[in-house]
């Protein structure tokens, strides 16, 4: 049992927390938040060059063959500095997809872009009555020659403005909610009959409606067994969920730290409003919360290689709940203690709340997970 | 970064865990189970069966009888201890007193104390609180006044904790009037036996009787019976109460706790059907069960980086445990009243020692629920833990 880093994860944790205190401050992110798409070129060149987007690749595939832990520290990290670009949807998400289910043509075809910072990918899975459940897919994969016949519309594509490839979850068989039936499909953004709505989301980023009509892909298109994919979505969505867990410990780290040192400065009936003990106790409370996400985080981590899937997807479950839970109270304490300024675009701790709250709902919310973790018969 | 347990530790905990089946006393774990009171006897025998095998003093220093275990190995034998469950060595002598005699205390007091400690030849108790010192402790007025080779102690302590099987006490006694608060203070220990010690019991709103109050009527007590310096009595209670970060949370103890609810609600019916099956009341469970497994995982850290890089410097997240693990335990104990509905309601008064093997189980229930509101008030109140995150942490 160990919770420290390796000499070389400590490594990765100042390279990154490094780079992104010399080109991430708060003033920077609203110029970057105005460039084309939404996020910076020139930071994601920077992270390809310190060679973060290549890091859970193995070696064989061009990538640093980081585990779990590096994820967790480069996603902390990520959190702290509410940094924009798409390393959730193409290095997490559609990194997973291939990792764990690229052919070697499909790997060789995009990891290296992937890497080098040159093409970015989303995942378009929700739909419009799925909400959280993964095997809840209308959009369908009907069979023609070798290839494939996409149609269906996915909602809120992360990063879905500017990928150059989608991977879709499409039913190949069975009915909308068969756990069976289930294909994972490569598709370039640039395909005949893929159509996108775009918009910003209110943390910030940037997502995509994408409607499919009569969308042709080939037999190479189809990422693992185009009938039985279920497993896959699942594995790869825990480790975003993980990936989740970390962004939001930086997050919380960083809405703390920033309130703390509000109420330290902040002066009202000729004193620090951090003297007062109701704001003492509130922003210790905060602390906890954070501590306690914080455990989570390192135990969802670790969860990713558990080898049995349901003891995974369970432990997993339960990171999330109590990632959403300390993350709606430090969030909402962020605010409340700095009172008016926290109601302003302005501040930046607002945004941290934003994005904090998007992260709860994403891939199930903490009454979603804390169903799965009841009805999977308890942790203890 | 590696959550698993070592081999050599999981061995560890296989041995520990054969050793509580094979030795602890089937009654004793019982009652544990059922939540009821143990006997002094009971807890005696226990204690001598522990110490007998070499883990009655487990971490004290080994030349003083401690087994050198790593920090890791305390966290499974106490996770263990809690969870068969055994009853935990009084923590008054073994984490209390014990620590503050061998690090502060004279050779003579070192040889005539700690083996007694280890085998309970004396059960000790805590003289700190007193009626007009709960958290401001160092207000205490309890006066010991040097007379010749003597001390003269008067005043009064409460919330004694099973004062009532005592033979001895360390007391916080005001030993200089003039001096600031904290600086006055001196650590003296006695026999609760001596002439002018008076218990009176305090039931409590469980009904139990756990805590007394103890008066001091001139009591003499040899000048010897000073431990370290005089004076500096305040330094060795802040040592003692710092001594014991982790054990707090009682994660153990919680653990079992959920294990016997998830079971009783297996059994126990509503709407005709096992609570179990009810989806609201199988949330509230897995809630707590996350909220433990959370508080776990940050005492694993505590633990490992106690491991790492010492006592010395506590590591901040160790602060969550006490304030966590309260509350965590007064939620078990609510699931439990949940699990039972309306038969939370039948009264038993305990004799002295609460026990009475004619009540049926769910007569412990509803005094468990109200015993546990204690939690969050010893050991410095949750307000004061609070406090102590603000200043020592956050730097408010």
């Amino acid at each position: 049992m160990d919770f420290d880093l390796t000499e070389e994860q400590r490594l990765l944790k100042d390279s990154i927390d490094g780079l992104l205190t010399d080109s991430y401050d708060f003033e920077s992110r609203k110029k970057y938040m105005k460039e084309k798409g939404g996020w910076s070129k020139a930071v994601w060149g920077k992270l390809a060059e310190q060679g973060l987007l290549g890091l859970p690749f193995s070696e064989a595939d061009g990538g640093f063959g980081g585990g779990g832990v590096e994820t967790m520290i480069v996603m902390e990290a990520l959190g702290k500095a509410l940094v924009l670009e798409p390393y959730l949807a193409t290095v997490v998400i559609g990194g997973g997809f291939l990792r764990h289910a690229g052919s070697d043509a499909q790997k060789a075809a995009h990891v290296p872009g992937i890497v080098d910072g040159s093409k970015t990918l989303a995942f378009a899975q929700l739909e419009k009555n799925s909400r959280y459940d993964l095997f809840d897919v209308s959009t369908t994969a009907k069979k023609k020659g070798d290839g494939w016949i996409i149609d269906g519309e996915k909602f809120v594509v992360l990063n879905g403005e500017n990928a150059d490839t989608l991977i879709v979850t499409a039913r190949t068989k069975g009915d909308r909610r068969d756990t069976g039936g289930i294909g994972v499909f490569l598709v370039p953004a640039s395909a005949k009959g893929v159509t996108k709505k775009s918009y910003p989301t209110q943390d910030g980023l940037h997502a995509a409606d994408i409607t499919f009509t009569g969308v042709e892909v080939g037999a190479d298109a189809v990422l693992g067994n185009p009938e039985d994919g279920l497993a896959l979505i699942e594995r790869v969505v825990d480790e975003a969920r993980v990936a989740l867990c970390a962004e939001a410990v930086g997050l919380m780290d960083e809405s703390l730290k920033t309130t703390v040192e509000y109420i330290k400065t902040r002066k009202q009936f000729g004193v620090a409003i951090g003297s007062f003990q109701s704001l003492q106790h509130r922003a210790s409370d905060m602390f906890v919360a954070a501590e306690q996400a914080r455990s989570m985080s390192m135990f969802a981590t670790m969860a990713g290689d558990f080898e049995d899937a349901k003891e995974r997807s369970n432990a997993i479950a339960a990171a999330k709940v109590q990632i959403g839970k300390s993350l709606k109270f430090v969030g909402q304490q962020a605010i409340q203690l700095h009172g008016g300024i926290g109601m302003t675009m302005e501040a930046k701790i607002g945004h941290y709340f934003k994005r904090l709250t998007m992260i709860e709902n994403s891939f199930g919310d903490t009454d979603y997970h804390q169903r799965r973790v009841a009805d999977g018969g308890g942790l203890i | 970064m590696d959550l698993a347990f070592t081999k050599e530790e999981q061995a560890f905990r296989e041995e520990v865990r054969t050793f509580f089946r094979g030795n602890v006393p089937p009654d004793t774990r019982r009652k544990l189970v059922e939540g009821r009171h143990l006997s002094k006897d009971e807890m005696v025998t226990w204690w001598r069966i522990l110490n007998k095998k070499g883990w009655g003093t487990s971490h004290w220093p080994t030349q003083y009888g401690g087994t050198g275990w790593t920090s890791v190995q305390h966290y499974i034998f106490n996770e263990e201890l809690q969870s068969y469950p055994a009853p935990q060595p009084l923590a008054f002598g073994v984490s209390m007193v014990g620590p503050v005699i061998y690090t502060f205390g004279n050779e003579e007091q070192k040889k005539q104390y700690l083996p007694r400690i280890a085998d309970v030849d004396d059960w000790w108790c805590q003289g700190f609180s007193e009626p007009g010192s709960g958290s401001d402790l160092a207000s205490l007025k309890t006066k010991a006044e040097r007379k010749g080779d003597k001390w003269i102690i008067n005043g009064q302590k409460t919330w004694t904790t099973l004062a009532q099987h005592a033979d001895m006490i360390f007391c916080l006694c005001r030993t200089d009037a003039s001096a600031k608060k904290q600086m006055g203070i001196s650590f003296i220990v006695f026999s609760m036996k001596s002439k002018g010690v008076t218990v009176r019991p305090i039931q409590t709103i469980d009904g139990g009787v756990e805590v007394n109050e103890v008066f001091f009527d001139d009591v003499e007590v040899p000048y010897e019976n000073l431990i370290g310096e005089e004076n500096k009595g305040w330094d060795y209670a802040k040592f003692l109460l710092g001594n014991e970060r982790t054990g707090i949370a009682r994660v153990g103890v919680s653990k079992e706790r959920l294990r016997r609810i998830r079971d009783l609600a297996s059994k126990v019916e509503s709407g005709g059907k096992p609570i179990i099956q009810d989806a609201a009341f199988r949330e509230k469970l897995a809630a707590c069960e996350i909220e433990l497994k959370a508080l776990e995982l940050t005492q694993l850290r505590v633990v490992a980086d106690e491991g790492k890089h010492g006592k010395g410097k506590p590591n901040p997240a160790s602060s969550v445990l006490k304030i966590k693990g309260s509350e965590i335990q007064q939620t078990t104990t609510e699931l439990l009243m949940e699990v039972i509905g309306p038969f939370a309601a039948p009264y038993d008064v305990h004799g002295d020692d609460g026990s009475n093997e004619a009540m049926e189980w769910t007569a412990q229930i509803a005094p468990s629920y109200f015993n546990n509101r204690k939690v969050s008030i010893y050991g410095g109140s949750n307000e004061i833990q609070r406090n102590i995150i603000a200043k020592a942490v956050l730097g408010l």
